[in-house]
């Protein structure tokens, strides 16, 4: 990067500051000994020339649209278009959710992101003992197509792109948006949209579990081989850093298990299908967080990026370059905010959002101030959202293209992200792959670690949550409005459902899920199955119940 | 069985897996010598209170985060009692709104019910201090 002549000039300058350094140090010591980022990594007091000399700046850096798109994948940055504005929201029956959807389109928000309850999730229907309580709470209940069509109303399914957060009934869902396309005349080809669909994060972090590991990853490959054949704009999994992040791991954790993860996938596709990795790996989205530390945040994202084309030109030979290329929706750290004076997490959501768009995401949700407290009220949502507008079209940071390259401080962060990451990786390979990893335990255990360290160093003092253990207020009366879902909901989803298992054709359903079981048994792929069990009206759990009675299901082993 | 070691049995229960509080709980006690049942998400609450007993259990524990607490904590309370367990500490913690948490103790379902932000070494504290003492 830098002439011999540099280097020197630097070592004396550097010299010179260390000695006038330690003259002040002797008079006024630092507040600290030890300064690290929010994930207790280490940070030195100064960057130079020295900490980055290795580096090569065709190799490593480049430009945007250029290996190793460290600087971002598209040439024109965020001037031809700014990041997706995509505001994750759901909420009581699909009738609700879709006024909110139509709502928030009209307040200037360019994506949506579907935010399904927690029977929804699990692949269980309203009318299910175990869903009981829960319906509509923290999301909108799907339980057939006849929900799903109320769900989209009026959205435009050509232009507007919708994501949609299920994992274990991945399958289901997605076949009822393929199929609701189909009725409105709008061809497979043309619809776009992203199903988050990532298993191994799930038993990772976020549990939201069905069945075993190996099948789950069959599902995947499932979608991945479909939407390759049938539906080319879909992004059929989001492999999410989000949720490892927020279980407590350290950003290079959630940068190398989420990367290792996708690896994961690229080898079953490839295995599993006999797919040529060119074929579908540039349909493959990621998902990461932005937590509070500014700048290890930004660096995560550029390594992010930088890891994932050398992974797929070196590692599985790609020679596509949309291949290389990691396109990423990003979501500031819900577990970075407070209940304790909540007006506060304005501003943290405000940092990490910045730190987003720092590190080039694509697409962004900005939480809420009341979302450790309750689901987001419309005032809370629009000051998220506003928050990215007001970065995107006041602060001018969308101005220049990735304006922190070049710092000694953020590429030697960057270098040692990717490093870290890469050490993982390998402990991983050598274990024999994420599947294997997982059920040692091995991420599970390493975050449970992260998170064990970082609570003791708040329970400490040594790290820092304003309002939770620095500048606390006494008695503090939290008045914020609190939304509740009214219990109602329920008794109309419920009666909803009701009437569609009513009209609907049994003796139909009930071959479909039979055909369904065979592909299954058979390890065909299910997704034509699923689109048409969804067609007669089978259920979310219904398509669900044939997995876990096939597939088996998995206990949480309670790693802790 | 050491007489003195205090029986913690913790879940997590419904389709809720917000597990991050109740796993380091969980650990915080182990580390101080507590003995931690965790039973790990989607229990019911007649498995957990059932565990309670055939533990041995002085506390147990439920972590909740979908709203479902008002229902829950009397209900895992009617549990224990029935079950002849009523003198099984119930605790609580996870997203629950203070008025919720105030009204669950003083009604004497839970003895203590923790908030977001909780200092883990002051629970530990609180559970040292406050354990039955036992005569088995």
């Amino acid at each position: 990067m830098f002439t011999q002549e540099l280097l020197d000039k630097s070592s004396l300058l550097r010299k010179k500051w260390e000695d006038e350094v330690k003259k002040v140090i002797a008079k006024n010591p630092d507040m600290k000994e030890r300064w690290s980022t929010v994930s207790d990594l280490e940070i030195k007091r100064i960057y130079g020339p020295e900490d980055i000399k290795d580096m090569d700046f065709e190799r490593d850096i480049a430009y945007p649209g250029q290996f190793p798109y460290l600087r971002g994948n598209q040439a024109t940055g965020y001037r031809g278009k700014f990041w997706t504005f995509r505001m994750f929201a759901g909420m009581g029956t699909a009738v609700v959710t879709n006024q909110r959807w139509h709502y928030l389109l009209s307040t200037g928000q360019t994506g949506l992101s579907t935010a399904f309850d927690f029977p929804t999730l699990m692949g269980y229907d309203t009318d299910s003992p175990k869903a009981k309580g829960e319906c509509g709470k923290c999301g909108v209940a799907i339980d057939t197509i006849d929900d799903f069509r109320d769900l989209i109303k009026g959205i435009p399914l050509d232009k507007i792109t919708t994501s949609m957060t299920i994992n274990p009934p991945a399958t289901a869902l997605w076949a009822m948006y393929c199929a609701s396309a189909q009725e409105q005349g709008i061809p497979l080809t043309k619809i776009g949209g992203t199903i988050q669909n990532d298993m191994l994060k799930e038993f990772i972090a976020q549990k939201t579990l069905m069945c075993p590991p190996e099948p789950s990853v069959k599902l995947i490959s499932d979608t991945i081989e479909f939407g390759t054949k049938y539906v080319p704009k879909w992004n059929t999994i989001s492999i999410s850093g989000y949720h490892i992040r927020e279980a407590g791991a350290t950003a290079v954790q959630e940068l190398a298990f989420t990367l290792r993860d996708g690896m994961e996938y690229v080898e079953d596709a490839i295995r599993r299908k006999g797919l040529h990795v060119d074929e579908f790996a540039p349909r493959l989205s990621f998902f990461f967080n932005s937590h509070i530390d500014f700048f290890e945040e930004i660096a995560k994202l550029r390594a992010a990026r930088r890891i994932w084309a050398k992974a797929m030109r070196e590692r599985y030979n790609s020679q596509d370059p949309r291949s290389w290329w990691m396109r990423f929706h990003t979501q500031t750290a819900g577990c970075s905010l407070t209940a304790q004076q909540p007006y506060n997490n304005v501003v943290r959501t405000a940092t990490e959002a910045l730190a987003a768009v720092l590190g080039g995401t694509q697409s962004l949700h900005t939480n809420s101030l009341d979302e450790v407290l309750c689901l987001p009220s419309d005032h809370a949502v629009q000051i998220a959202l506003r928050t990215q507008q007001l970065i995107a079209e006041e602060t001018g940071v969308v101005n220049t293209i990735d304006p922190l390259a070049g710092s000694y401080f953020v590429e030697a962060l960057t270098n040692e992200m990717e490093e870290k990451a890469w050490e993982y990786i390998h402990k991983i390979d050598e274990m024999g792959g994420m599947v294997a990893a997982i059920e040692k335990g091995f991420p599970q255990m390493e975050i449970s670690d992260a998170a064990y360290k970082f609570q003791q160093q708040i329970d400490s003092g040594e790290k820092v949550m304003i309002g939770v253990n620095k500048y606390n207020i006494e008695d503090e009366v939290v008045d914020i409005p609190i939304v509740e879902i009214d219990d109602g909901i329920e008794q109309e989803q419920l009666r909803r459902l009701a009437e569609t298992k009513r009209k609907r054709d049994s003796r139909k359903v009930a071959e479909c899920l039979k055909d369904l079981a065979e592909a299954c048994k058979k390890g065909d792929n299910v997704m034509p199955y699923c689109i048409e069990a969804v067609k007669n009206y089978a259920t979310v759990q219904e398509i669900c119940d044939v997995y876990r009675e096939v597939y088996g299901e998995y206990r949480d082993p309670g790693i802790y | 069985m050491d007489d003195k070691v205090i029986r913690v049995l913790l879940a997590k229960i419904g389709l809720d897996s917000h597990d991050r509080g109740v796993r380091l709980l969980a650990r915080n006690l182990k580390d101080s010598g507590v003995e931690v049942i965790y039973l790990g998400l989607y229990r019911t609450i007649e498995e957990v209170a059932q565990t309670a007993i055939q533990e041995d259990a002085d506390f147990c524990g439920l972590s909740m985060h979908t709203g479902a607490h008002r229902e829950a904590f009397p209900h895992l309370r009617d549990m224990l009692d029935s079950l002849g367990g009523e003198d099984i500490v119930i605790i609580g913690g996870g997203a629950i709104p203070e008025e919720d948490r105030r009204a669950l103790v003083a009604s004497g379902v839970a003895a203590a019910m923790f908030g977001p932000g909780a200092n883990y070494n002051a629970i530990v504290e609180w559970i040292k201090t406050n354990a039955p003492a036992r005569n088995s």
